[in-house]
Formats: C-alpha cells, structure tokens, sequence
C-alpha cells in the first residue's frame, strides 16, 4: 500500500497574499448573485482584501518559493504594495463612479481582483513562465475592464486596441523570452544571469535578438515610445475610473517585470540596453510633454503626461544599479498618490452628468469648490516636479541615480521636458483658478471619494516634506533583501 | 541656542499662514488684520537676531542641524552670516508694507491671498537661512508656487501671459541649476553641505560648468540682461504688493545665490568668468536705462530701472574686492527699499486714477502735495543723491569697479546719469507741468497710506547718512568671502585692503 507523502503546507506561505485575493474575487463572484447591485458589501469585501493581503505583504519575511520560481523579496515587497495600494485607492474611489457607468458591481471588482493578483505574481516571479503567467492574468481582467463601460463607441474602440497591442506585445516578449530559453537553457531568471555572466552569448546576435524583443515587449507594457501609441486611445475610451487604475497599477507591473528581466536576469548586458533605453527615455518624455501640450481634453491630456511619467520612471532602471531601482520604486510609489489624485479630481468634475472632462470644464473650479481645486493644485505642482511635493523628490532621486550612473545628457534631456511639462500643468491650474467659472453646480463627493483624496494628498505632501523613510524603505528592502 | 530663531522665522508665517483658513472666508476685515498681525510679529522676532548677532566672525550663527533625508545625505541645515542677516529683516518689512497697501486694493479671493503671502514669506526666510543645497532648492522652488498664484490671481490684464513667462523662465534656470548641484554632489564628497562643498578642489573645467549651471538660475532671478525680459511683465501685471516683494525681495534672491554658492564654492571660476560677467552688467545698467526713457507705462519704468539697477548689483559682486560686494549688498538693500517704495507709491496713486499710463499724469504735485513730497524723495534715492542710501551703495559699488577693471566703471557711471534723467523726467511729467482735469479732486494720501510710506523714508534716510550701521554687519563676512575667492590663487590683483569707509 502506498502511504501518500505529507503535503508540506509552508509552501505556500509566500503565495498566501494571492490565494487570498482569488479567494476574495471568486467570493465576490458568488456574492453578486445573491445581493442587490447597490449593495456596499462588495467594494468594502474588495478593500479589506486588498487590506490583509497588504498587511501580510509588508509584514513577510524574505523567502523563495516552488524551486525559486516564487521570490518574496524586498523588490517584490514593493511593487506588491504599489498594486495593492493602487487598488484600495481606486476601490475607494469607484463607488463615486458606480451610478455614472451602471455596471455589474461583482464583475468589476472581482476583475480588479483577478488583475491584481498577476501584477502580484510578476512583481514575485522568480522565472520567466511565472512572469508570463503573471502577466497574461493581469492583462485579461484588464482588457475586460476597458470595454465595461457599454455607452459609447469610444469604448469598443479602446478595448480592442488595447486587447489587440497587448497581445502583440505579449507575443513579442514570449518570443524574446524562448529565445532566452533556448541559448541559456533555463528559464530561471538567476540562472539566465549566471550563465550570461560566464559564457560567450554577451555579443551574439541571438542574443541581441532575445534583447530586442523582450526590450519592446516591455516598453510597450509601460508605454515607453515609440511603444506608447495605444495608451492616448485606450486611456480616453476606458471609463475614467479605470483609466486612473491602468495608468498606475499596471503600469507598475509593467516596471516590476521590466526591472526582473533586465535589472535581475540581463545586468551583464547593460552596456547594451543601458543607452537604448537612455534613447528611449528621451523620446518618451518628448513625445509625452509635448504632445499633451496640445491636449485640450483633461483625460487625454493625463494619459500623455503619464507616457511621459513613464520616460521619468525608466531614468532609474536605465542606471541599471540597485539605486536606479530604488528610485524608480520610490518615484512609483509616489506617481501612485499624485497621478491617482489628479484623476479622482477629474472623476469629480465628469461626475456631474457624465461628460465634462476638458479644460474648458474645470474653469473657475477654485471658486465652485476651493478645497477641490486646491487638492487638484497639489496634485499638479506634484507631476510637474515642483517642491514640497513628492513628485520633486522622486524626480530628483531617478535625476541622481541616472547622473550617478553617467547618463548626463539624458538627465539634463529630461530636466528641460520637465520644464515643458510645467506648462500644460500650470494650464489647468489657471483655468481652475485664473478664469471665471461657467458654471455654477456644486460638485458631489462620495464618502469613499473623500478618503481616497485625502490619503493623496497626504500621500503627495508627506513623501514630499518627510521623504526619509519612503526612501530608507526602499533602499533598505532592495538592499537587504537581495 | 535653545530657541530654534530662524526655524521659527520660516515656519511661523507658514502656519499663521495657514491658521487663517480656520476663519470663514467672509470675514474679510479679521483676515486682514490676523496676517497683518502675524507679519508684525514676525517682524519682532527678527530683532532677537539683529540684537544677538554676533558682527566680529565670518562663521555661521544660530546654527541649526538636524538629518532630513539620512538616505541622500540631506540635512534641514540653517545658518546666518553678515550677509543673510540683512535680508532676513528686509523681507519681514517688505511683508508687513505688502500687507498693508493689500489692505483695500484685494478685495477678491482675500483669505487665498493673504494664505499666499504669508507662506511666500516663510519660504523666501527659508531661502535666506538654507546652508543645506538640497534645502535652499527646496525653499527656491517652492517660492514659485505662492508667487504664481499672487501674480495670476490678482494681477492685471494681461496677468496669466505674465506669470507662465515668469515661472517658466525660472523653472528653466532652476532646472539647470538643480543638474549642477547634483553634479556637485557627486564631485563634493557626497554632500549637500554648502559650507564642506567651499573649498574643495574641482578642476577648473568643472568649476565653469557649475557655474553656467548656477547662472542659469541666478541670472534669471537677477535678472540680468538677456535674460531678463520675464521681469517687466512680472512686474507691470502683478498686484502692488507682488511687484513690491518682487522688487524687494525675490530679485535679491538671484544675487544672494552667487554670494552663497557661486562666489565660495566656484573661486576659480568665479575669477575667469569676471569680465564676462561684468560685461554684461553694465549692459544691463546702460541698456536697462536707455530702454526706461522710452517707457509710457509708470510700472514698466520702475521695472527697467530695476534691471539696471541690478546691473549695478552684479557689477559690484564680481568687482570681486571688499568695496564692491559691500556696495553691492547695500545696494540690494536699498534697491528693495527704494524700489520697493516707488511701487508702493506707484501702486497708491493707480487706486486713485485706475491708470498707469504717464501721459494721464500732469501737475499731482499740487493736488496730492504729502504724496509728492514721499515720491520726490524716493526719485531722488532712486538718482543716488548724496544724503540717500542710493548714493552709498552706488559709490561703493563703482568705487571697486574702478579698483577692478576703471574703464568698465566709467561706461558704468553713464548709467547714473541716465537714471537721473529717466527718474528726473518722470517726476516732471507726473507731478508738474499744468493739472489735468483727470487729477484734479484726487484724495490725499490716508493715514494707512502715511504709515506704509513712513519707515521706507526713514530707512533711506538712516542709511544715506550712517551706512556704517549696516555695513558693520557685513564686513567680517564679505571679508572671509573674499578670502574664499582669492585663496585659490588664480587672480591675485584685486586688493583686499582695509580701504573702507569706516574704521
């Protein structure tokens, strides 16, 4: 008779976060069926989740996971907070937007459920299958949650496109990462390192190839350009609320898997993506901050200052050090409570009657509602880089780590788009305060709406006037962990 | 110490700034008389300072030290010497004048307005106080945001095209300058500390890149010409009290930065770089002028003449010799009073007549006699007579230039004669010829108006006629400066003699 072994339950200690959010996503499911769509249960079953998986995130010791497939370290620890943090916010937030885009509350939340527990596989995956996984069962929920405002035809048009560049950017990576596979042998992301470190593959162009592909699968995840071409459609045809989410959560993702590729499995060939990705950050932020210097619509003119916020973020991983990482995350870490900020003041304004989203429409917001319009300005001041507000901090720890790194002309490049960019931020600030309101109807904000921009704002202020132990978390998390 | 003085100096305006939001927006009069209030007392707590300052050492007082952000090395790191001092207590006064001309001229928007002036006020304290790079930035950039609004909110017609050139053309300095601190951090020894990055050995080549970096910034904020065309529009559009605290105290700021950072910390540069920068001083002096006599608009007189005086500022600073920076110190001084008082007076006169146009003007001097006999002596501080404090700094400043380089000063002089004329013929076109029929039935000055205009004519003539009361103060400091910038050993021909004008 065979005695079956003992199943030893500590494997899946690590992965406890995210078999708790399925768990949470099938509950939510099930519990659609039964409770009327107006029910409050849902988004709070979603944000006390979200909540313990956190809580468990950050109190987690390093460990690996199924052979090293799974790593929990502090690179993981990060980016896990990020997404998660992300989608409290955003939970918090949707219940402003529920009335607006009448949908199946269940359907929503467990799909942002679902997303978030690939982006939290990614940020862990210790092996290019597991990066893939992680990444496929974020995007689907995703392209989901584009097309689930059925209104305007806007919103078709975004979901296929983004369905559709997704699916070709998967594509590419898995080819770059088969590629990987066949010269290295291995899909471990510590081994691929080991064995490019000690044998001859630096310089072949298959090698190259494997490179190419896996550097454009994941620019266009983060939509770096000239990669970036699906965000302004897709950002403006998804509803605002998930526009919000995508521009964050996802895109972080999109850094975590970024960051273990080339940071953890390609270092030894920096000096070949180092400089492309140093071209790349350029034309980032070119196209980013001038193209929406011409944006009179708000939503399309956040999606182009996020492209170019992308071109901020990959000045750190472009260093190619363990600093260039830390102040990627800590800049990630902050663009998750400004850009989040920035949209929930937009939701406010298109909250009214469903349109409303262009400049025209938040002139004179400091005399319709002052203290909106005052969140709204720090929020600005903090994506154009302006002390006190974390996003000058941010900036300048990705500045510093990319100068450490010797990337001189690019960060001077990027000092002067920044300065560019304070020009179309400025441009709302002065509709909002400098021209006569239009209109006079008071806006209406949600209970969840209120915490959601108050942890923003103070988000934004504190990282910004007490920078220290955001940093210290990071550094010390990516150093000690590694 | 065990009073925190300048922690308290920057952040007590910031939070009586902030406390003014607990008032219901309506109550206007209670709004204006809570900042009123906290900028007085904001300007008795400078005199602790003044009163404790220590005149004999060049070293930093009132020191304070604390991490920040231990992660980047970044300390909250303030200091005063001899020559932050001064503006410390300029920028409290300047505050409490703007305060009080605001008091009828903003009556939209009050609470937003006074919130932003008193934080201004915290920040520009902190600009002066920063012996941290990373903090004085922090403070540098910050000062952006209040007076953005200030000049766009409550500003003139054409405020917005004014007040995005304004704070772009700074952003773009401020940028550059922020490239170079990093660069200097890197090269420092991983420091921010403005007093351990002074005399370390950077090459030559790095020490002129820093110093196009800085310029950037500096130049902007001086501004010195060509870069100074933000600053007429700035000025011409911003509400009184902007202008008068661009005039007084922010413009000083750019001045301030090459004593602080590029003068100690980039000698060697500073020395190769003196003839291009003298040049382009005097351009500023003699273009600045030219241009005022072909100005309609009183605001945008008062503005060029501020780009000439500056001239005169920069001029002295790169003199590079004890009666040059002295003088020039003492011109940013008085410049902050003089000009600071003809936009007040300026500003005065437009509430009556709802005009800036000199044409409209004519024969004011017999319907607001009090009034002309405040702008009679202001003009003449302005032309540098003997017996005002325009007259010091002016001679000091081109006394060193002379020491400097002679034929500069000389082509320097004729800007001096040409803001005689300028200052002259305003004063004629404004206040005499016959009364138009617009002017006549003006009110006279008021009580509030005398108050504000009072302690400027006091000051002009308390340091016209006992300088030594402020130079005392920066003589040690200016002394140890130069010793920064002459130790590296470059240039050595300018004297630093005990040649001063008091004992």
């Amino acid at each position: 008779m065979i005695v079956p072994a003992a199943i030893d339950w500590s494997v899946i200690v690590p992965i406890l976060p995210e078999l708790l959010l399925v768990g949470v996503a099938i509950l939510l499911i099930g519990l659609d069926l039964f409770l009327p769509n107006e029910h409050q249960l849902l988004p709070w079953l979603t944000i006390v989740g979200s909540l313990a998986a956190l809580i468990m995130v950050l109190g987690a010791r390093p460990t690996a996971g199924f052979g090293g497939m799974f790593l929990l370290d502090g690179y993981a620890v990060v980016f896990k907070t990020i997404c998660l943090a992300t989608v409290i916010v955003i939970a918090l937030m949707s219940e402003q937007f529920r009335n607006l885009i009448r949908m199946r509350q269940g359907e929503y939340y467990s799909l942002l459920m679902l997303s978030l527990v690939g982006m939290l596989l990614m940020a862990s995956a210790g092996d290019l299958m597991v990066l893939y996984l992680g990444l496929e069962l974020m995007a689907l929920p995703v392209y989901a949650l584009v097309g689930l405002h059925k209104r305007g035809q806007w919103t078709s048009e975004a979901a296929v496109k983004y369905f559709l560049t997704g699916g070709f950017a998967s594509a590419l990576l898995l080819f770059g990462m088969s590629l990987l596979y066949g010269l290295t042998g291995t899909t471990e992301i510590s081994r691929i390192a080991e064995v490019i470190s000690s044998g001859q593959l630096a310089g072949s162009s298959a090698m190259l190839a494997a490179l190419g592909l896996c550097l454009v699968g994941c620019c266009f995840k983060v939509a770096v350009a000239p990669f970036h071409f699906w965000t302004p459609d897709v950002y403006e045809g998804a509803p605002t609320i998930i526009t919000a989410f995508m521009s964050v959560a996802p895109k972080a993702a999109g850094f975590a898997l970024f960051g273990r590729i080339f940071f953890f499995g390609l270092p030894h060939l920096h000096d070949h993506w180092g400089p492309i990705l140093a071209c790349l950050a350029l034309l980032t932020m070119a196209v980013g901050n001038i193209t929406a210097l011409c944006q009179h619509n708000l939503k399309r003119m956040l999606a182009y200052s996020s492209v170019a916020h992308a071109g901020y973020a990959v000045l750190g991983l472009l260093a190619g050090t363990a600093e260039g990482i830390a102040a990627t995350m800590t800049y990630l870490v902050i663009y998750l409570f400004m850009n989040l900020g920035a949209f929930a003041i937009l939701m406010l304004l298109t909250s009214a009657d469903g349109s409303g989203d262009t400049l025209d429409d938040c002139r004179g917001l400091a005399t319709r509602h002052p203290l909106a319009a005052a969140m709204m300005l720090v929020f600005l001041f903090s994506l154009t880089g302006i002390p006190p507000t974390g996003g000058f901090i941010g900036k300048f720890y990705l500045l510093k780590s990319a100068f450490m790194a010797g990337y001189t002309l690019t960060v001077v490049g990027a000092v002067l788009f920044s300065a560019i960019s304070a020009y179309f931020y400025l441009r709302v600030v002065r509709y909002m305060y400098m021209n006569e309101p239009v209109q006079h109807s008071s806006l209406t904000v949600s209970h969840g709406m209120h915490a959601a921009l108050v942890l923003c704002v103070l988000g934004v202020l504190g990282t910004g006037i007490f920078p220290g132990s955001l940093l210290n978390w990071t550094v010390t998390l990516l150093t000690g962990f590694l | 110490m065990s009073i925190p003085l300048l922690s308290t100096l920057i952040f007590f305006p910031i939070v009586g700034g902030l406390s003014l939001l607990a008032v219901p927006r309506q109550q206007t009069s209670t709004i204006r008389l809570m900042a009123l209030i906290i900028s007085l007392i904001e300007l008795v707590l400078t005199i602790p300072l003044i009163v404790l300052f220590d005149k004999n050492t060049h070293a930093m007082q009132f020191r304070e030290l604390h991490p920040w952000i231990s992660a980047l090395n970044i300390n909250y790191s303030l200091g005063i010497d001899g020559i932050s001092i001064l503006f410390l207590v300029l920028t409290a006064l300047i505050i409490v004048l703007s305060i009080l001309v605001s008091w009828e001229s903003i009556s939209e928007k009050v609470q937003e307005f006074f919130i932003a002036m008193l934080l201004l006020e915290g920040v520009m304290m902190g600009v002066f106080c920063a012996l941290d790079f990373f903090l004085f930035y922090v403070f540098w950039e910050t000062m952006l945001i209040p007076m953005f609004l200030i000049i766009g909110i409550w500003g003139g017609p054409n405020r917005i095209y004014a007040t995005v050139k304004f704070f772009l053309y700074t952003l773009v300095g401020s940028l550059l300058m922020l490239v170079g601190i990093i660069l200097l951090y890197q090269n420092g020894g991983q420091t921010f500390d403005v007093l351990k990055l002074a005399g370390q050995p950077y090459s030559l080549k790095l020490q002129l890149l820093l110093f196009w970096a800085f310029f950037a910034a500096f130049a902007v904020k001086v501004p010195m010409w060509p870069v100074h065309t933000w600053l007429p529009d700035a000025h011409t559009e911003a509400p009184t009290a902007g202008s008068v605290i661009l005039a007084g105290v922010l413009i000083k700021m750019g001045a301030y930065g090459f004593l602080r950072f590029s003068l100690p910390i980039l000698p060697m540069a500073s020395q190769k770089m003196l003839m291009p920068m003298l040049i382009l001083s005097v351009i500023a002096i003699v273009y600045g002028a030219v241009i005022c006599l072909a100005q309609t608009d009183l605001k945008r007189l008062i503005a060029y003449s501020s780009v000439s005086h500056m001239g005169f500022v920069t001029l002295g600073l790169f003199a590079l010799n004890q009666r040059g920076l002295e003088g020039s110190i003492l011109q940013m001084i008085n410049h902050g009073l003089v000009t600071g008082a003809l936009f007040l007076a300026v500003g005065m006169i437009y509430e009556r007549t709802h005009s800036r146009e000199i044409s409209v003007y004519g024969g004011l001097a017999s319907t607001m006699p009090v009034f002309a006999g405040f702008f009679m002596l202001f003009t003449l501080a302005a032309v540098g007579l003997p017996g005002t404090n325009g007259f010091i700094g002016e001679f000091l400043i081109l006394l060193g230039g002379f020491e400097c380089r002679p034929w500069l000063a000389v082509v320097a002089s004729s800007g001096l004669i040409l803001g005689a004329w300028y200052m002259l013929w305003l004063y004629q076109r404004v206040f005499f010829n016959e009364v138009k029929e617009s002017m006549q039935g003006l009110a006279q000055l008021n009580l509030r108006e005398i108050i504000i205009l009072t302690p400027m004519v006091i000051l002009i003539l308390w340091i016209g006629l006992f300088p030594n009361g402020l130079l005392s103060f920066m003589h040690v400091s200016v002394g140890h400066l130069l010793e920064q910038v002459h130790g590296s050993g470059l240039v050595q021909s300018a004297v630093i003699s005990g040649l001063t004008m008091h004992p």
